[in-house]
C-alpha cells in the first residue's frame, strides 16, 4: 500500500469513552496560541488527563495506539484544525466513532485522518473489547467501510465524496482544485457581485 | 421547479464537480484572523502559490488581542507574533487589513455584515466555526479548518458536498424578555447538539421573519452548536435596509439592481426541503444553560433535569455535566450564584444587544464580588455605543467597558475564568474549559438575562425586573 492513499488503516486502538467530545477538550484555546503546528501533539486533552490521571491518554497500555474509538458527535465545537493536528502528532492515524461533528471530519479527512461511523451499539463493544485487548489491532478498511477486530466484522459509514479522496490519495484538495484553472475565474466572473451590479 | 436558497447559491459557485463526487465551490467571500490563517499562509508559501483573489479576502485580529490594554506591541508576545505574522501576510498577498489602529477591527463575524461586506447570494467561507453568523442576511456560510484555508487563499475554491436542507420554524410570537438567543438556544434544546449534522438550516416563520438583522445574526451564529454547518435566512426588506449605505455594499443605482438579483436567490415559497421543524415562539421563556453543552439548558423556571430523565446514551454527558456544574440534579437554575459576567462575543456583542443589557442595568448596581464585563463586538459597535452613552450605564452600574474583541468566550486573551468561577456569559459555548480555566463553569444566556444576573449575583429571570 503507498503512503499516500488510505485504503485501510490498521493499528491498536484506544477509546475515548463518552458523547459530545468537543475540540476544547481535545485541545485547549490556549495551545493555539502559535503561528505553526510544532508540538500540538504534545497536548492533545491535556486538561482532560491533568484532571484525571485515568484518562486513557495517560495509560500506558495504550502507548503507540493509532486508531481512537469514540462516541458520538466526537469533535463537536471549534473549527480549529489544531484538534485532529495533535491527534496526528500524537500519533493517531484513523478514528472509529458513533458519529463525527462536520467540520472536524472534514479536517481530519484534508489531514488524511479517515473518519468511520459505526452503531452506538458498536461503539461500545468495541470500546470494551479494546480495552479487554489492546495489543489486538483495529483494521479500519475505509475502501471496504468495515471495521474488523479479531474475529468481528463491523459495518461502518464513511461519505463517498470523503471516501474516494482518501482511498485515492486526493484529500489534499489543492492540485485538484488549482486543476480547474481559468473556469474558476469564469465562474466568478458570471456572479453580478464580483463583476458589479 | 419550485427551489431554495441554497439551491441557487450552490448552482451560482458551482465550478465543476470533481472526480470523489464532491461539488468544487467557488467562495465569494473569505475572511481570516491571525488563529487559523498563519499555518495556511505558510503552506502556501511551501507550495509557491500566490492568494489567488486577494480582492475577496478580508481580514481583521480578534481571538488573541487583549481588550483592556492595547499598546502595541501587546504584553502577552505570542498574541504579538501573531498580530504580526497577520498583518505581514495580509500586507504582502494584498488582502484588507482591519487592524487595531482602522476604526473598523472587531470580532470577524461583527465586522462583515457591519461593513456589508457580506451580503445575500454570496458564499462565504471563514476559519471559525461561528461563520454560519453571516447567513443571517441571506448568504450560504461555513466555517473551515486551516487546510481549507489554504485551498480558499490559493484557488478561491472549496471541495465540498451539498448539505441537506432542513427548514426550521418559529412561529407565533416571543413574549416579552425573551430575544433570539433564547431561541437559538431552545431551537438546540429541541433538535440537539447533533441534530443538524449534515444539514444547512433554513430559519423561518413569522417570529424571524419579525426579528431585526442584529437578532437573526444572533440566530445564525450558533447553528453550528446544534451540529449544522451553515444557516441562514432568506433575505427580504430588513435585509435590504439594514444593508443599505454600509461601505461595501453597493451603492446608489446599483444597489437596487442588487436588491433585484438578492430577491431572486430566496427561496420560493412552495420550495421542497428535506425535513422541516416547528416551535411555538411564545412557548419559549428565558432559556440557561446548565451543563457542558450548549444543548443542556432549562427556561429560567425550570429545574436541572435529571440523568434517569434523559435517554440513555447521553445520561453520561448529564453525570459529567452535573458534577462539573457542581449542581444538583432537580434544583432550580434561578437562583444558581454567579462570580463572573460576560457580555459580548460573536452572538451577542451588538449594538442592539448592549442597549438591551444597559437598559436593565442602567439605575441599578452590580452584586457584590461580582466581576461584570462588557466587551463591544467591533470599534464600530463600540463607537455607536458611546454615542448613546451605553458606556457610561454601565460604568455607573459597576460593570467594565473594554474594547472589542473575542475576549472571555474562549480563553486565548487575557479575559479568562479563573478556578472554579460561574460565569453567566452571552457567548455560545459551555464545554469544559472554553473560558480559559479548566475547572471554570458556564452558564450561556441572553444577554438581558446576563445583565440581571449580573445585578443579583444569582440567575435571575430578567422579566421579573420589567413588570
Amino acid at each position: 500500500m503507498s503512503v499516500s492513499v488510505r485504503r485501510q488503516v490498521a493499528g491498536r486502538g484506544i477509546p475515548i469513552p463518552g458523547n459530545d467530545i468537543d475540540t476544547d477538550r481535545i485541545i485547549p484555546a490556549r495551545f493555539l496560541k502559535t503561528v505553526t503546528n510544532e508540538g500540538l501533539g504534545l497536548h492533545a486533552f491535556e486538561d482532560a488527563r491533568k484532571h484525571d490521571a485515568e484518562h486513557p491518554f495517560n495509560q500506558k497500555v495504550y502507548e503507540g495506539a493509532s486508531v481512537l474509538v469514540a462516541g458520538m458527535n466526537f469533535g463537536c465545537g471549534s473549527s480549529r484544525e489544531h484538534a485532529p493536528e495533535s491527534l496526528k502528532q500524537w500519533g493517531i492515524k484513523a478514528i472509529v466513532g458513533g458519529s463525527f461533528a462536520e467540520i472536524f471530519f472534514g479536517n481530519c479527512t484534508m489531514l488524511g485522518i479517515p473518519c468511520l461511523s459505526i452503531s452506538q451499539d458498536d461503539v461500545l463493544w468495541l470500546q470494551r473489547a479494546v480495552g479487554r485487548d489492546p495489543k489486538q489491532p483495529v483494521n479500519v478498511d475505509v475502501e471496504r467501510r468495515e471495521v474488523r477486530f479479531g474475529d468481528r466484522v463491523i459495518p461502518a459509514r464513511i461519505p463517498d465524496g470523503a471516501r474516494n479522496q482518501l482511498v485515492s490519495g486526493a484529500w489534499n484538495a489543492t492540485g485538484v482544485l488549482l486543476d480547474a484553472g481559468d473556469a474558476i475565474e469564469a465562474t466568478a466572473g458570471r456572479l453580478p457581485y464580483v463583476k458589479g451590479f | 421547479m419550485a427551489s431554495t436558497l441554497l439551491d441557487r447559491v450552490w448552482d451560482a459557485h458551482t465550478v465543476r464537480t470533481l472526480p470523489s463526487g464532491q461539488t468544487q465551490l467557488l467562495i465569494g467571500l473569505h475572511l481570516i484572523h491571525e488563529v487559523t490563517s498563519p499555518q495556511a499562509f505558510q503552506a502556501l508559501h511551501e507550495l509557491k502559490l500566490p492568494v489567488r483573489m486577494p480582492a475577496r479576502t478580508f481580514a481583521t485580529l480578534d481571538h488573541i488581542i487583549p481588550t483592556a490594554a492595547q499598546q502595541r506591541p501587546f504584553a502577552d508576545e505570542v498574541a504579538e507574533e501573531m498580530a504580526v505574522h497577520l498583518a505581514r501576510n495580509s500586507q504582502q498577498s494584498g488582502v484588507s487589513f482591519f487592524g487595531l489602529d482602522s476604526g473598523r477591527q472587531g470580532i470577524v463575524h461583527v465586522i462583515g455584515p457591519e461593513l456589508g461586506l457580506t451580503q445575500p447570494g454570496m458564499t462565504i467561507a471563514c476559519g471559525d466555526s461561528h461563520t454560519a453568523t453571516h447567513g443571517a442576511v441571506g448568504a450560504i456560510a461555513f466555517g473551515i479548518g486551516t487546510s481549507q484555508v489554504r485551498d480558499v487563499l490559493a484557488t478561491q475554491c472549496l471541495a465540498m458536498a451539498k448539505p441537506k436542507l432542513r427548514q426550521v420554524r418559529v412561529d407565533g410570537a416571543l413574549s416579552k424578555g425573551v430575544y433570539a438567543k433564547d431561541v437559538i438556544l431552545a431551537i438546540i434544546r429541541n433538535l440537539g447538539v447533533n441534530g443538524g449534522v449534515g444539514y444547512a438550516y433554513e430559519y423561518a416563520g413569522a417570529v424571524v421573519d419579525r426579528m431585526t438583522m442584529e437578532e437573526r445574526l444572533t440566530l445564525c451564529n450558533m447553528s453550528i452548536e446544534g451540529g449544522a454547518r451553515s444557516g441562514y435566512v432568506n433575505p427580504d426588506q430588513t435585509t435590504f435596509d439594514y444593508l443599505r449605505g454600509r461601505q461595501y455594499a453597493p451603492q446608489g443605482e446599483a444597489f437596487d439592481r442588487a436588491v433585484t438579483w438578492w430577491k431572486s436567490m430566496a427561496s420560493d415559497a412552495n420550495a421542497s426541503y428535506d425535513d422541516v421543524k416547528r416551535l411555538d415562539g411564545a412557548a419559549i421563556p428565558p432559556m440557561v444553560t446548565w451543563g457542558i453543552n450548549p444543548g443542556q439548558s432549562v427556561g429560567v423556571g425550570e429545574r436541572i433535569p435529571a440523568p434517569e430523565s434523559a435517554p440513555e446514551p447521553e445520561r453520561a454527558t448529564y453525570r459529567e455535566a452535573l458534577a462539573h456544574m457542581g449542581f444538583e440534579a432537580g434544583q432550580p437554575i434561578a437562583g444558581a450564584k454567579v462570580d463572573v459576567v460576560f457580555i459580548g462575543s460573536c452572538t451577542n456583542s451588538r449594538v442592539s444587544d448592549l442597549r438591551v443589557a444597559a437598559a436593565v442595568a442602567k439605575g441599578n448596581r452590580v452584586a457584590k464580588g461580582v466581576r461584570a464585563m462588557v466587551v463591544p463586538g467591533s470599534q464600530q459597535v463600540a463607537k455607536a455605543a458611546e454615542a448613546e452613552g451605553l458606556h457610561e450605564v454601565f460604568r455607573e452600574a459597576g460593570f467594565e467597558w473594554r474594547n472589542a474583541g473575542c475576549s472571555m468566550c474562549l480563553g486565548m486573551n487575557d479575559d479568562k475564568l479563573r478556578g472554579r468561577e460561574m460565569s453567566a456569559s452571552t457567548s455560545n459555548r459551555n464545554f469544559i474549559g472554553r473560558q480559559g480555566s479548566p475547572t471554570g463553569r458556564t452558564l450561556l444566556m441572553s444577554p438581558a438575562m446576563a445583565a440581571a444576573a449580573a445585578l443579583h449575583g444569582e440567575v435571575t429571570d430578567v422579566r421579573e425586573m420589567m413588570r
